[in-house]
């Protein structure tokens, strides 16, 4: 045991590679980590304890809020503020309209999105690298920029009070990110196999269906994780162009969930947010390798 | 074989539908606007050119000024504790935790895919001070100190901005760096240590020097992100108490669309891009090497 070349000092940094096996559990082991343990723990705390806090919420009624502390649990589970959230709150429509907003902007951005990448990587032309940069103009340039403009065209088209503006606005706010990043992706597909797919007699087009888009299936997936993220919670888009109730996506229903009633209602509230959080922590739950991989490799956005 | 790879007409079908998209909607719009900022009006009233006089506006405002310093002082304290604080945590994952951290990344990094509507209003349910007591002014009362009025203070409700947001991204910026940390070969740390370097040594003279790259990358992600804010301001303090908290953004969407001033809205678009623009370059100069490389991805 004491014949391992270990130091335990507390900092870790001379184990980093921990060639033999740590079986130490001794005291001198324990109370070194306990500092880094104390504090792994008090930012689990943190970081979980307000989701958890949410959920109990979301169960409890009015008169818990007022007169119980907030850490005592809901008396019952019953389901009646979710039932209020989608009843008086009507979030059932601001879910609708999110999805029917969010999600052909999706699928447009990732089939342009990735012609274009093939088109700026894998096809051989001049200027290719202007375009380009044309589109990582676009990750800079803030949302700002684009509203007014993008506003007067929608009144003077007509398209003000439906959903088009936000359709419209959200595939070309997406295209500049996953052009950039689909064209990363094509950048390590060997153009070689292009080459000999269409030596064996496809057309260009058919090798970027049949074969190229195949080869960054994984890469597609991950980039729209990433767009679904920031276009569902999108707030600033939202809520410029809705102009009416009934068109608010779910982050605009529910910024104006509490001032309905005049006092603040906590339980329905509470259901409301958490209804909101529910579905991006879910996908969150199943796929957080690749949110994480695609979230990190997004950040050129910023 | 480049004649396949180079056909005009194949270009055209795969490059065109996007580069439409995003020049009708994007390009387009933003040379528009260029042109708004000499004007004055909105659509529904019709413009007038009046040339430089909305820049001079911007110059003479005192809520543009207060909305600038707001966005100033934000994005810089901001930048410095999510990237610090990011920072820390990814040296705590390559470190301390080294395999067994899959788990704590993935838990403190969740917060940046929740909606930020839904953080803003539980953390203003955490904060809150009456009619009920939230967790954090409970906390406080049970040490003996009285209630604070978190939104109702400029300085108060800017520190809880601060928090929520770090709340947000310290986990993103931990992974973000992390990526970085574990890029550094085994045998540069071996050799170091051999030499003699530990602790805070080792860090400060190896480890960090040598994620510069992703650490300056990672600047830049967080200036660009916090100079833009808007969800977390509207949907927690609503740039209040008065205008206190009222960035750049949120002045520019008020001006436009509850004033109907889209001229004068222009110019503070502009002006927040030009700013972007200036940090960008910025951080880019105070650098000798070039970083535009590692910079991209």
């Amino acid at each position: 045991m004491t014949a391992t070349s270990t130091l335990v000092t507390g900092d870790g940094l001379e184990d980093r590679t921990s060639v033999p096996p740590r079986r130490r559990r001794g005291a001198r082991d324990f109370f070194g980590r306990l500092p880094i343990r104390l504090l792994i723990a008090v930012l689990l705390i943190i970081e979980v304890y307000p989701m958890v806090w949410m959920f109990l919420g979301s169960f409890k009624t009015q008169s818990e809020f007022l007169n119980e502390p907030f850490w005592s649990l809901p008396q019952s589970w019953s389901f009646e503020n979710y039932i209020e959230v989608f009843t008086v709150g009507e979030f059932g429509t601001y879910i609708k309209n999110s999805i029917i907003a969010v999600f052909p902007s999706l699928a447009i951005i990732l089939v342009f999105g990735a012609a274009a990448g093939f088109a700026l990587e894998v096809m051989v032309w001049k200027g290719r690298g202007t375009v380009l940069l044309l589109f990582l103009a676009g990750i800079m340039v803030p949302a700002q920029m684009i509203l007014l403009p993008l506003f007067s065209i929608y009144f003077q088209t007509g398209l003000t009070g439906s959903l088009w503006p936000l359709i419209l606005t959200y595939t070309a706010i997406g295209m500049p990110l996953t052009v950039f990043m689909m064209a990363t992706f094509f950048r390590a597909v060997p153009r070689e196999i292009f080459e000999a797919s269409t030596l064996d007699g496809a057309s260009i087009l058919r090798s970027f269906w049949s074969v190229g888009l195949p080869l960054v299936r994984n890469a597609l997936f991950t980039v729209g994780l990433v767009q679904f993220f920031f276009l569902w919670n999108d707030l600033l888009i939202a809520l410029t162009f809705t102009t009416s109730s009934e068109l608010r996506t779910i982050q605009v229903g529910l910024l104006n969930f509490t001032g309905q009633y005049g006092a603040v209602q906590y339980g329905p509230t509470f259901a409301a947010i958490a209804v909101n959080v529910f579905g991006t922590l879910l996908i969150y739950l199943f796929l957080n390798q690749q949110v994480m991989k695609g979230l990190t490799a997004g950040s050129v956005k910023g | 074989m480049h004649t396949v790879l180079g056909d005009k007409r194949a270009i055209f079908v795969l490059l065109g539908p996007a580069l439409l998209v995003y020049s009708v909607i994007m390009l387009f719009p933003i040379i528009w606007s260029l042109y708004y900022t000499v004007q004055d009006g909105n659509p529904i009233v019709g413009f007038e050119f009046n040339g430089i006089q909305n820049f001079v506006t911007f110059f003479q405002d005192p809520a543009a000024w207060q909305a600038l310093a707001f966005t100033l002082q934000y994005a810089i304290v901001l930048t410095i504790l999510q990237v610090g604080v990011g920072y820390l945590l990814s040296l705590l994952y390559v470190f301390w935790l080294r395999r067994a951290s899959g788990l704590i990344r993935t838990i403190v990094f969740f917060p940046v895919v929740l909606p930020t509507v839904a953080i803003a209003l539980l953390f203003q349910r955490l904060f809150e001070a009456a009619p009920t007591t939230g967790p954090v002014n409970s906390l406080l009362n049970a040490f003996g100190i009285a209630s604070v009025d978190w939104f109702g203070t400029p300085a108060a409700a800017f520190w809880i901005i601060i928090l929520m947001d770090l709340w947000r991204s310290m986990g993103f910026y931990a992974v973000l760096l992390y990526a970085g940390l574990v890029d550094i070969p085994e045998d540069i740390i071996e050799s170091a240590r051999i030499d003699g370097a530990a602790g805070w040594k080792l860090i400060r003279n190896i480890v960090l020097p040598l994620s510069l790259p992703v650490f300056l990358s990672s600047l830049i992600f967080s200036i660009n992100g916090t100079l833009k804010v808007f969800d977390t301001v509207v949907a927690l303090t609503a740039g209040g108490p008065g205008n206190a908290t009222t960035p750049l953004t949120l002045y520019m969407f008020r001006t436009s669309f509850s004033y109907g001033e889209y001229g004068y809205g222009s110019t503070i678009a502009l002006m927040l891009t030009i700013l972007c623009l200036l940090f960008t370059v910025f951080i880019f100069r105070s650098t000798r090497r070039d970083l535009t490389k590692e910079g991209a991805l």
